[in-house]
Order: C-alpha cells, then structure tokens, then sequence
C-alpha cells in the first residue's frame, strides 16, 4: 500500500448503500412476518384490577392476546438486573408484561399479535384494562421527600447511596480562604434516535433456531438475555443489530421487554414476528436520561485554585434499574475534569420515581458533572474578578502528570487515571480559535448597538473505551477478499468505512477489499457492545490485532513458498513480495489458499492447494503442528483502563434584550480523541454531539406532569433542533495519542454533547450578569430570571466575565 | 379470551400508483398510509418512517417532483401523482454512476462526498427534499441551504455536513448541465477520496 489509510478522510464505504435506498433497518426486514402492538399503561401508578379483552378476540387478522398471567417459565419473570453495584442496595426491575402494579406511563400490560399492523392496533383499543390508581412519584423533589413511595420495600426511593472522596473535604473547606456553595439543576432529556427499537424473530421449528434482528446497541447482550429467558443454548440463539437508525445509548439496554416478548411469540405460534416501536411508544417506554439536582460546596485560594470541593447530588432513575447506577457513577467521577482539586468528596443518591427508566444517553452523567465543575470554575473566576481561563488553567492537571491517578473508581470498577492530554496546549487553541482575548471588544461594539452578547467556556475529560473486552476477526479468501467481523454494533459511526481502514493498513491490502461486518452473533460471538465511546478504541484495537496475526500468517506461509525469510517480505497492495525484488511475490489470495490443504480442488487457483501438486515435504504434515488452515487470525483486546479524551468548546450567544430569545452566534471546538482513524468521521462525530448538546442546552425537556403523564411525547412538542437552532461548529483537534492501545486512539463518540450545556450557561450568564444555575434554559425562563434579577431575588455577579477577560 | 364474534373484514381499494415511474397495482384499505403502503405493500422500504406524524420528514417522497410526507397521506388518494421515492433518485437525467457503480443524482452525489449523513436512516427524506429544492433553487447560499433543510429532523450530524451537501449537490447539478452530453461514465470525482 503506497497511501496510508489510518488518518485519512475516506468516504464512507457504507454510503452508497445507504443513500440509494439499501438500508436494511429492523422493519425494513421480515415482510411476511406478523406484527405486534401493545396495550401501555396509561397511568403512571396504578393497581391492573382487570383486563377485558373480549371485543378484541374476533377481529379479523388477531392471532393472539398475552397478558402476563400468560407468560409462564422464565419469560414470566423479572428482567435481568444488568449491571449489580454494591451501592445499589435496592435494585429493582419489571416484567415483561406488567404483573400488578404499573409503575409508569408507557408499561406494555398485554401484547397483541396480529397478520397487520393497524389490526393489531385497532384490537389494542378495543382491550379495556381497568386500573386502582395510586400515588405517583414525579421528580427529584417528591422522591427525595420520600412522602409516597414507588416501590413499597424501597425506603426513601433510595436505590443506590455512594460516596467516593480523596484528600480531606472537610478540613480542606475549614481552612480555604473563600468558598462558594452552588445549587445546579440539569432537566430530564433523552437520546431520541430517528429510529426507534424493533424487533423481528425467526423461529425455525425444525432447527429449533431462533435468529432474532434487534436494533440494539449489544447484539451479544440480547442473545444471552433471551437464549436464558426462553431456555434456549445459546447455539441456538443468533441476534444480529442490521442497519440501526441512532442510538446514542437507548438501545444499549437490554433485553428491553419487547426483546424478549417478540422472540418467545414467535416460538410459541412458530411463525415469524416482527414489532417496530413507534414514536409515542418510544417517549413512554425507552429510557431517559439527565434528570439531577446537585449541591456544591467550593473552597479556593486567592489565585483561584480549587482546594476543597464537596458535591452531593440526587440522580432520578426512573422507575427501574435494569442498568444500574452507572450514569451517577459517571457524574461523580468525571465532574473532576481536567482539573486537580486537593479534596474531592462525591455523595449521591439514586432515586426511584414513577417515569420512564434512566440509562446512559450520549455523554452519560458527564453533562451534568461538567456543568457543576464548569460553573464552580466560573463562580471561582467571578468571586475573584480574574480571567475565566486564567482560574480554569491554574487548576489543570499539567501533561507532564500524566498519567495522572485520582484513587476514586470509575465506571468500569477501575482506578480513574488519566492516560494522556495537553490541558494547556487545548486551551491555547481553544482561546486562538474563538478570540477570547478579543471578545471584550466585540462586546463593546455590540452593546454599543444595543445588543446583548456573552461569551462561555467549558471544558471536559471524556473516559472512553472502556473495556471488559472486544475483539476482532479477519480471514482472507482466495480471491483477495478480507471478511473483517468485530462483535459490537454500529449506530452511524462509519465503523465499515474505519475498521477497513485499520485492516488495510496493517495487512497491506486495497481497502476496496476489505468488508466489515458488525454486531452479528454468527460471526463474532464474543463481544460487549457499542456505549461509552468505545467502538474504535476497543474494536479498533482488536481487528488491529487480528490483521497483524494474519500478516504474520502470510509472511511465514509465504516465505516457505517463496523459499525467502519472512523478514525480506513485505505486503504491498495485497501481493507479497521480496523487499528489493517485488517480481519474487504472491498475492495473498494465493497465500490464502496455500494456507488451506485441499484434497478437492475447485477452481484452476484452488489447484495449487490440492494432494498431488508441488514439491511435497513428506516429513511435514500439510497443516503444520501448532497452526490451523485458513488465512485467518482472531484476537482481542482488553484494557487495563479506559483511555482518556477531552476537550474544551467556547460559544458566543446574544440574548434578546426584550424577548430574551437566546441565539447562538459562534460555536468552537477543541477535541482531542488521540490519534483520528478517519478525521471526517471524527468531526461528524463532534458535529452530532454539539447538535444534541444545543437541544440540551436550550430546547430538550420531558415535561412530566404532577400525575406522570408525560405531556410532550411528539416530535411537535418535544423541540429537537432543526437545522435553524443548531450553530456552524468551528473544530480545530490536537492529537495527544494514549499510550493504553496499539493505534493511539481515544474514543470520539460522545464528546461534542458533554459541555454543551455549562458552555451555553457560561456564555448567557455572562450576557446577562447574573448566575445561571439550571439547564435547559428556555426564552421565558430567562425572560423571568430577569425578572427575578430585577427585583433583587439573584444578586448579579460581582464583575461582567469578559471584563475581567479584558486584555 | 372468551368467544370469538366474528366481524365484517375491511373493505379493500384495488388502486394503481405509480412509483418511479413504474405503475404499481395494489389493493390496500383506505385508511393505508401511503408510506406504509410503498414499504409493506411495495417493497420500496428506502423510505423511513421516523414518526408518523409529519414532523421529521424521514418519510419525504416526491409528488409530482413535490415534497411530501408520505405518512400524512393515504396510499388511495396518491393515484393520480407521479410518486418519486429514493429508490427514485437515481433515475434523474442528471444523475451519473459513482465510483461503487450505482447511479447517483447529484445530492445523493454530494452527501457521499461531503459525509451528509451517518445512520442513514433521515437521509431518503432529506435527498428528496433538497432534490426537488434545488430544482427550484439550482444557486443557494449558505443561508438558504440551512433554511432549506430546516424541515427535517437529523440526530446524527448536527446538520452541518447537510449544509454542506445542499451546497455542493447545487455544484454538481451546475457541472453536469454544462457537460457537452448528459450521459456520463464514471464519475472520476468521487474516488474515495
């Protein structure tokens, strides 16, 4: 290969596919298939004193009605509790079909089967359900005052408490001169992917198979989750994630109850079903995330270092913990950012109330913890009257650090040491990139017209990449072709086009060569999932590592057959050849099937590979000892730790003097994922995640009622960003490689959302000169913080930010 | 579960629509979106429905080169239009093969080039919608191109590569009607790089 494919823009080998129509999403799939609908829960607590399904019955095209009193076996009972944590002393999950009581709006209660979709929906409104309505629990303040209860054995709603801390808080706090307390609020949102969930399972009788297409994020957590609830080994068992329209986190979760429902009715009526989520279904019973009230004690010196920080928040976990507490977990630890507090002491409780479960949504817990951070930086600068950069700069942990330990555990039970960054180099650029220094000028021209502008800052470590473990396969076949397969799934990523890119790069071969093939149990079996911006860094790594298995393979099949050593080959373009003499060569085709002894051969190259032919070595076997046939090479990888990315954005925004309309004028990033696969890729991937931190910042909200109805459940109301809110995003990256993996990379995934939502309060707050504690922030919002402010019930700030920034 | 009661089936519509240029008998209720009529009945599933209430415009097709959302609409009352899906696009007389061979029309051409899309799953009803605007609008600027595509709802890209495509697809269109004759090879433009 003369062109080095890691670090080049590719186009995406997935696209034209996509573009012309190709895709093949779950309900793209299984056309014979009959469908499912479900009967919801239409109350956020309540007692089932009754189902009638009479009138349902006798409609034409009805296959069959399932409550939960006709779920018998494993599928009757609670799903698995996911991720079990020592904190989380008060787990609980759900039924399939709700048992008895239901606990939010949006649990299926009965699932209809039917030969059409609009049939089974016409039967789901002729089920009448009766229900003993109970008390529900609505938002952090009722479940933290623990009045009612949503799950009677759960004292306080108390799922999980947590504390974790290093250094001494307390005296810390005691002896700082100056400290702050800070309360901060970040709403409830969601991931929201284009395409909901769905399901299509194929029951093959005869087999006694099922193949089951989900669109999920963990193709292997599906088929052990349902292979365990049907009883079936899990030989018979294949799920595979086809085309999947976003996920963004939602559908990590598994096995949500449709996964497990759809499955166990096709086996039961031996005939392939299918269920596609629709939207409604989609607000009321995929997971949520984002919900957290915080407090925050600050204890810094006169030059605004941090020496004493001590944090309590409460993180509402919907209704159930199928997932854990992984989110808050994540809050508490990555709050610290790219700085070093002397003390650090975290305390969180997780509690249950009657909406919609919590799991990780893109940025995960992360959000929340860097508005803290963020705004404490802030509040530190403005107490202080210095340069917001300034403060943030004196608190970084400093390159030559690194690897730096905090001693607190991360999301994956491991100890939270950084690997790898350039804090103060980022900040240079970041600063270069949005003219901080300048801003107080432009300001001044601004007002001077008689507009309000301000300017934020925000700044983030991302852990990414994750382990337990991925892996990766790669075998060539005698015609060139390189079939790459990595157990983990993909959503958008490009992961055909960037895992190609890795492979061909490390055998030597034509990209155009090289097929991926993700989240297929029936090629990888072996796998976690796509979450935590870990794709690249661990799939990444592992068919890295199987490429470089097969190259070696095919440098000693080579060398034997070209009577050279090993060490005079290269792989060029997918021939084999001597290094000085590239007419001594072999393609790797040939390699492949030199590779593989044949006793038939079955085309005129196969030939080769046969019994009789060439100069046979009887004292050898024709699979040497120790090897295998085949041109193929697996391997895994599996961290330490996770590897450490960060970034810090900047954005300009006017607010309306009148109206309060908030406007984002400018938008900058600086990004450091280590060392980019596919740069365009990795700003696409920067560019999504700012786009879906906008809608956090200033539009996204579930807007529950007291009762738990959940009023804004359509894409009329529930205000994801069009192309008209969202910003031009300005990038610049600096490439600090991790030392953890063999390509250097860091994950990309999530990075754009994380300080979206600090960044915007920093910049609005500075517009305005007074705090902003609570995310998203709405026009009227901020139109009655002004109000508020006028009256003197929030004390302004005690200088303008960019003044103090004044140069 | 009690006893069956058996009732009257719905009335079925023998009715022809013709889709990329192809009529297409089918019988369907009246109540048959079309969108669920041109996935299920039709087989034309490159047309996404991401939320059937007309808001995100994944199920955007062409009416009479019109865009349209396909889920606002019954497949009987779309008998006497000319419907252009995805599936579609490509027939355009300015469209050309791309390096992988299919054919492309010039915004199928430019989100390729320009990274317009990554889970592909909105993109059928931005490239209709952006094909029929720049029929319309063959110059935008970068303004009008963001306003153009601000009735579509994408949650991946954060729509700035979608710009970006508006703009170039408008660039394509333009350097195909200056060629000497509109049927083309391969388009060397669109290597992988």
């Amino acid at each position: 290969m003369t062109t080095r494919m890691f670090g080049a823009p590719i186009k995406r080998k997935e696209d034209p596919r996509l573009i012309t129509g190709g895709g093949r999403y779950v309900d793209d799939l299984g056309r014979e298939a009959w469908v499912a609908a479900f009967v919801r829960a239409p109350h956020a607590h309540a007692r089932i004193t009754g189902i009638d399904a009479d009138d349902a019955v006798g409609l034409d095209g009805v296959i069959g009605i399932y409550t939960h009193e006709d779920l018998t076996g494993t599928i009757g009972e609670r799903l698995p509790q996911l991720i079990p944590h020592p904190s989380l002393t008060h787990p609980v999950t759900t039924h399939p079909l709700v048992a008895h009581v239901v606990k939010h709006v949006g649990q299926p209660v009965v699932m209809v089967v039917a030969t059409d979709r609009y049939v089974a929906e016409d039967a789901c409104g002729r089920i009448t359900v009766s229900y003993e309505q109970l008390p529900p629990v609505v938002g952090l303040q009722a479940s933290r005052e623990a009045k009612k209860l949503v799950h009677p054995d759960v004292p306080g709603n108390i799922a999980a408490h947590m504390i974790q801390s290093f250094g001494d808080v307390g005296a810390e706090l005691a002896t700082a001169p100056h400290t702050l307390h800070l309360d901060l609020e970040i709403e409830r949102s969601a991931s929201m992917p284009m395409e909901g969930r769905g399901v299509y399972a194929q029951w093959n009788a005869q087999e006694q198979h099922l193949t089951l297409w989900s669109s999920t994020q963990t193709t292997t957590g599906v088929r052990a989750a349902v292979a365990a609830t049907l009883g079936l080994p899990l030989v018979k068992v294949d799920c595979i994630a086809p085309d999947v329209g976003g996920g963004f986190g939602v559908k990590i979760m598994h096995p949500y109850p449709e996964e497990v429902l759809i499955p166990w009715a096709a086996r039961e009526l031996n005939h392939d079903i299918k269920w596609t989520e629709d939207r409604r279904e989609h607000f009321i019973s995929s997971a949520h995330e984002r919900a957290q009230l915080h407090e925050a004690t600050i204890g810094f010196d006169d030059e605004g270092r941090l020496l004493g920080m001590d944090v309590k928040f409460w993180h509402d976990n919907g209704a159930y913990t199928p997932y854990g507490i992984i989110t808050p977990i994540i809050t508490s630890t990555q709050m610290l950012g790219p700085y070093k507090p002397r003390a650090y002491r975290c305390e969180f409780f997780s509690l249950y109330t009657n909406t919609v479960i919590v799991l990780p949504y893109r940025g995960a817990g992360r959000p929340q913890g860097v508005f803290v951070m963020e705004r404490a930086m802030d509040a530190i600068a403005d107490h202080l009257g210095l340069d917001r950069t300034i403060v943030r700069s004196r608190n970084f942990i400093l390159p030559e650090e690194m690897p730096y330990a905090f001693g607190l555990l991360f999301q994956d039970g491991r100890p939270l040491t950084y690997d790898s960054g350039d804090f103060p180099a980022s900040l240079t650029k970041l600063k270069a990139l949005v003219g901080w220094d300048d801003f107080a000028e432009y300001r001044a021209e601004a007002e001077a017209e008689g507009r309000r502008v301000g300017l934020g800052i925000g700044c983030y470590v991302e852990g990414t990449g994750v382990g337990p473990y991925e892996g990766g396969h790669v075998v060539v076949e005698p015609s060139g072709r390189v079939n790459v397969a990595t157990g983990l799934t993909t959503q958008g990523q490009g992961h055909q086009t960037a895992f190609a890119q890795i492979v061909a790069d490390e055998l030597g071969v034509p990209i155009d060569d090289v097929h991926v093939t993700t989240g297929d149990t029936r090629r990888m079996g072996y796998a976690v999932g796509t979450f935590a911006s870990r794709a690249a860094v661990m799939s990444g790594s592992a068919v890295a590592l199987a490429a470089r298995n097969v190259r070696a393979k095919a440098l000693r099949i080579a060398a034997d057959a070209l009577e050279v050593a090993e060490t005079d080959l290269d792989i060029i373009d997918g021939v084999i050849q001597v290094k000085g003499a590239p007419a001594t060569s072999i393609p790797l085709g040939m390699v492949s099937i030199l590779s593989n002894p044949l006793r038939y051969s079955f085309d005129e190259a196969s030939k080769a590979a046969t019994q009789f032919t060439g100069n046979v070595d009887f004292d050898r076997p024709p699979v040497d000892p120790g090897q295998e046939p085949g041109l193929e090479g697996r391997d895994f990888y599996s961290p330490t730790q996770a590897a450490f990315a960060n970034g810090m954005h900047a954005a300009i925004v006017e607010t309306d003097p009148v109206t309060a309309e908030i406007k984002i004028l400018r938008y900058c990033v600086i990004h450091d994922c280590g060392r980019m696969i596919n740069p365009m890729i990795v700003e696409g991937q920067v560019h999504g995640g700012v786009a879906q931190g906008v809608g956090g910042a200033l539009y996204e909200r579930m807007a529950y009622d007291d009762a738990g109805q959940l009023l804004n459940a359509s894409f009329m109301d529930f205000l994801m960003p069009y192309a008209s809110e969202v910003p031009h995003v300005e990038t610049d990256h600096l490439e600090t490689p991790s030392p953890l993996n063999p390509l250097g990379v860091k994950g990309a995934g999530e990075a754009g959302c994380i300080p979206v939502s600090a960044v915007i309060a920093s910049a609005i707050e500075d517009a305005e000169g007074f705090p902003i504690t609570a995310m998203p922030i709405s026009p009227v919002q901020l139109w009655e913080l002004r109000r508020r402010h006028a009256a003197g019930e929030i004390p302004s700030l005690k200088t303008r930010h960019s003044n103090a920034e004044r140069h | 579960m009690t006893e069956t009661i058996t009732e009257p089936p719905e009335t079925l519509h023998d009715i022809t629509l013709t889709v990329n240029g192809i009529p297409r008998p089918l019988r369907v209720p009246a109540r048959r979106l079309l969108s669920d009529a041109l996935r299920s009945e039709l087989g034309l599933t490159g047309t996404h429905v991401g939320c059937e209430h007309g808001v995100c415009g994944s199920c955007t097709i062409l009416i009479d080169g019109a865009p349209m959302r396909s889920c606002l609409m019954f497949a009987v009352s779309a008998t006497d239009y000319r419907i252009t899906t995805v599936e579609g696009l490509a027939e355009a007389a300015d469209a050309r093969p791309c390096s992988s061979g299919q054919r492309m029309n010039p915004v199928q051409q430019a989100f390729m080039e320009c990274h317009g899309l990554q889970c592909g799953f909105c993109t059928p009803g931005f490239l209709t919608t952006i094909t029929a605007y720049l029929d319309q609008n063959p110059a935008p600027t970068a303004e009008q191109a963001r306003e153009a595509v601000s009735g579509n709802l994408c949650r991946c890209t954060g729509y700035q590569n979608i710009v970006k495509s508006v703009l170039r697809a408008a660039e394509i269109k333009a350097e195909r009607r200056a060629e000497p004759h509109s049927t083309g090879g391969v388009d060397t433009r669109t290597e992988s790089r």
